[in-house]
């Protein structure tokens, strides 16, 4: 279960954007997507918020977010982390990055550390095979990457504002 | 898209795509398409069986006939026409495990012509997969079973020595 | 007279009324289009049509592609063919697809024989499966108090996600992801335990397959039927005599009362006693709780909460505990009759019997889901001993039957046990809606009155409509009344509760459809809304039938008053047959 809670202030945004329209339950796409927008994700308690408003079933809403790949549920990090799975980087030790990864950052695939700068994802193929392996994060890519490089290259991350 | 096309690549691109924007609704689309794109995967990897074709020609039949909206309606359209019309294609695929537009890879054989090869190493360094080896100055070989079909060889050799059948 | 439409179905003349689908057109002329996600229980709010299995297509001449008859309206002129080569090739792969997305072990399936999907594999004719080496999704499998989830048996027909948003407006089951990845999921694909399921069950009464099932108790009660150091007492519930002899082949509607009680003595239980004693018992303290609240009322005092509302389904209890949490304090605070019997049972019989309670195990019949998750409660186990150890349903009990070899169409007729075997007719409608409104105004009326009765039945209450309301004279006394089925039909009465613009003063709320006769764990109804009626026709036929049709003219319950309880709502009465709701709204 999540325990997770919003903050007063973010809750009050969701609020503002189901009332701005209606709270009509034709306009759930459009309010999801504002409230994304303002928010980043659509964490559990906001889908909760919007489907009250709505007067919905919270699953109709959840069905309605898993359904669309534009929304998301977890927040991107402030530097997302892709490592590429390719065949060509997976055979030069793709999986054994992506493992130094998740132990570096605590994290598992598809997850943002919780002070928001990190999150980790897998790719197929970054097109830079004669590089491998590859993993990018924000918009640089790292080639030739050793298990052993990871934690250098995170903390230069972490040190950066 | 022309005669260097492979055109079971062609409908199974056609079908990742449907399999990909199947809303889940209905039978025939939600479950027929990716059993179709099963099928064509299949047939590109070269691991096909003739009786696979009837078995397309049969599912892209009902699903355009029995499909709920527009999209699993025209979803087979490409497997439909390209069978009808490059039905040779298919059987090459699946009869002498051979991609004549060289678009799947794992049907593709990558070999050095020892003639024209110097020795220089340049795709042994290059290969991702390690699968070339070779001495110095001698010609070198291609471990078919390794090599993953990357392409990156062809591009590093300046002799046109490496060639794909 | 209204214009006929005329059109032809497989070279046969029809004729119907305007808005006809095909589906029910050809059916009306006998033939059988197969269908796999569509259901439709006439006459109630139990409705699924999609239009997605796309199972009962059928060629339309002049249309392009096969046209889903469940959907497609007839029009004038209309030639349909339901049995083309084309129509029967589509059919078949359709099937094919479904299973090779769908398990291969129909053998150790709880649904085995009685799953739509196998009857339409062999309809089909299908002896292969021609897909083999699909991949099959990922799905989650749960084991709740009261409900099996299997998610990889689920063919996506939708029918529990129809039932549970819009019969029950519960919310709870719903499509997430999408494409071949979409599965049915609880909320937030939680587990059924961290939602709002109230365990009503009736998504797993319309499940065609073995996705939803109950949760399954016949092992364990086998093993304590055998055990020589357990008292193992049996209560069956007043829906499970009317639908029982369904499993057996028996007509919808035969009444089995006697070979019940004669199978459950075959079975191995030390004393047959019936919850229908039970309701009798319900009916004097939630009676004399109308009474006392009316009597408030009457008097002046603004504070009393009105309508009381019936407590007897748990699944209700449930229902209210989520989602009306500020408006506890309006329904009754009597127990269900299965839970004051296992009270009773472990007090007063063991008492007089010198029995150690400890060694009883009380097992309830019921035609009802929730009723497994109920006797679980913490409060319904004072000390960690559960008043009711555990439930079984009609089902269950027709499994466990056929276990034990007892060929129960020719079972002879017997009796209950006695002190807690007698029970009215009043006792005997608590398992159709209206039911127990009916039962409490028979005794609420003589009580207020001081004067019998002259006609018994309160008929203005019964049937199928899904609100229905009457005035009953009381004295002079208007008494509103309320009768509602379905959780949806209780969700428009509680939101008019919380507005203050609920005018009655006594209420019944049945969560199934049809009352506890149409509850989840009866026989399957396939959609076939007769059987539920003739349940109900069987359950005024009982109840025509009895000696006694008033509660308070029970002569055990008279004797349970004098020997042990004393007075409705008295000192024993309140701790051992009453209880408290909890807000277990989510946040």
């Amino acid at each position: 279960m999540s325990e997770m809670k919003l903050s007063c202030e973010a809750v009050r945004q969701v609020e503002e954007v189901c009332e701005k329209f209606q709270n009509d339950p034709g306009e759930l796409i459009a309010i999801l997507h504002e409230c994304q927008s303002k928010l980043g994700y659509l964490p559990e308690p906001v889908q909760r918020i919007v489907a009250s408003k709505l007067g919905i079933p919270a699953s109709k809403v959840y069905g309605v977010v898993t359904f669309y790949s534009f929304f998301t549920m977890t927040p991107k990090g402030k530097f997302p982390i892709s490592v590429c799975l390719g065949t060509a980087c997976y055979v030069r030790g793709a999986d054994k990055l992506l493992e130094e990864f998740k132990r570096v950052l605590g994290i598992d695939v598809g997850q943002t550390t919780p002070d928001g700068k990190f999150s980790l994802d897998c790719l197929r193929c970054v097109g830079a095979c004669g590089l491998a392996p590859v993993a990018t994060i924000g918009e640089k890519v790292y080639g030739r990457l050793n298990p052993a490089d990871i934690k250098k290259i995170v903390e230069e991350f972490e040190n950066r504002e | 898209m022309d005669e260097d096309d492979c055109m079971v690549s062609v409908a199974k691109f056609y079908l990742e795509f449907t399999v990909g924007e199947s809303c889940g609704k209905c039978t025939p689309c939600r479950i027929g398409n990716k059993r179709m794109l099963e099928i064509l995967t299949r047939i590109t990897e070269g691991k096909g069986e003739m009786a696979d074709l009837d078995q397309l020609q049969n599912l892209a039949t009902v699903i355009k006939d029995s499909a709920l909206c527009g999209l699993g309606q025209t979803s087979p359209n490409p497997v439909l026409s390209t069978l009808s019309n490059f039905r040779d294609e298919y059987v090459e695929h699946v009869r002498a495990h051979k991609c004549r537009a060289k678009k799947c890879k794992a049907l593709l054989t990558y070999t050095i012509d020892p003639l024209r090869c110097k020795g220089c190493s340049a795709c042994a360094k290059s290969c991702p997969a390690q699968a070339i080896m070779g001495e110095t100055r001698k010609p070198h070989v291609i471990n078919p079973y390794v090599c993953i079909r990357c392409g990156m060889c062809i591009s590093r050799c300046h002799f046109g020595a490496i060639s794909v059948i | 007279m209204e214009k006929k439409i005329k059109l032809t179905i497989d070279n046969r003349p029809v004729r119907v009324a305007p808005g006809t689908t095909i589906l029910d057109a050809a059916e009306s002329v006998g033939i059988a289009i197969p269908t796999l996600c569509h259901i439709d229980l006439k006459g109630t709010c139990v409705k699924n049509n999609p239009a997605s299995c796309r199972i009962c297509v059928v060629e339309v001449e002049g249309r392009r592609n096969l046209a889903p008859s469940c959907a497609t309206v007839c029009t004038e002129g209309m030639v349909v063919y339901t049995n083309s080569a084309r129509v029967i090739r589509a059919r078949k792969t359709i099937a094919e697809l479904m299973l090779s997305d769908h398990p291969n072990d129909c053998l150790t399936c709880p649904k085995c024989s009685d799953c739509e999907l196998q009857r339409l594999v062999m309809r089909f004719n299908i002896r292969e499966m021609p897909f083999t080496g699909g991949e099959q999704s990922a799905r989650k499998k749960e084991i709740t108090a009261a409900i099996t989830r299997n998610m990889d048996k689920c063919i996506l027909c939708r029918r529990c996600e129809s039932v549970c948003n819009n019969v029950q407006s519960v919310g709870v089951l719903g499509a997430v992801r999408r494409g071949f990845d979409t599965t049915i999921a609880p909320t937030f694909d939680r587990m059924f335990k961290d939602t709002d399921c109230t365990y009503c069950g009736q998504c797993v009464a319309v499940c065609p397959t073995g996705a939803l099932t109950e949760r399954d108790n016949t092992d364990r009660l086998m093993e304590d039927l055998c055990d020589p150091n357990k008292i193992v007492i049996a209560q069956p519930a007043p829906a499970v005599r009317v639908a029982l002899g369904e499993e057996f082949g028996m007509k919808p509607g035969s009444i089995v009362t006697g070979k019940l009680v004669t199978a459950l003595r075959y079975l191995g239980f030390t004393k047959v006693f019936d919850t229908d004693f039970a309701a009798d018992l319900t009916i004097m303290e939630e009676g004399a709780e109308i009474l006392k609240r009316l009597k408030a009322f009457l008097a002046g005092d603004k504070s009393v909460k009105l309508p009381i509302m019936t407590s007897c389904c748990p699944a209700w209890v449930n229902f209210f505990e989520h989602n009306y949490p500020d408006l506890l304090d309006y329904p009754s605070s009597a127990k269900s009759p299965a839970q004051m019997f296992g009270a009773i049972a472990k007090t007063w019989w063991c008492e007089r019997r010198n029995i150690n309670p400890k060694k009883v195990v009380v097992v309830s019949i019921m035609p009802c889901l929730a009723k497994k998750y109920e006797c679980e409660r913490e409060e319904f186990c004072p000390d960690g001993q559960p008043d009711v150890d555990y439930s079984i349903s009609t089902r269950e009990l027709a499994r466990l039957i056929k276990r034990a070899n007892i060929r129960f169409t020719d079972l002879p007729d017997s009796d209950f046990d006695t002190p807690m075997g007698e029970s009215s007719g009043a006792g005997a409608i608590f398992g159709a809606t209206g039911g127990v409104m009916e039962a409490a105004l028979r005794t609420v009326y003589e009580v207020h009155t001081g004067k019998e009765l002259q006609k018994i039945e309160f008929t203005e209450v019964r049937g199928l409509e899904g609100i229905r309301e009457a005035t009953i004279d009381l004295n002079g006394f208007p008494l509103k009344v309320c009768v509602a089925h379905t959780l949806s039909n209780a969700r428009i009465l509680m939101d008019r509760l919380r507005k203050g613009e609920l005018d009655y003063h006594v209420v019944e709320v049945m969560a199934c459809p049809g009352g506890c006769i149409g509850g989840a764990g009866q026989p399957y109804h396939h959609g076939h809304v007769e059987i539920l009626q003739a349940r109900a026709a069987a359950i005024y036929r009982e109840d025509e039938g009895k000696a006694i049709r008033l509660s308070h003219k029970n002569p055990d319950i008279i004797k349970l008053y004098e020997d042990f309880l004393g007075e409705p709502l008295g000192e024993r009465s309140e701790q051992l047959l009453h209880t408290h709701y909890f807000n277990k709204q989510i946040q």
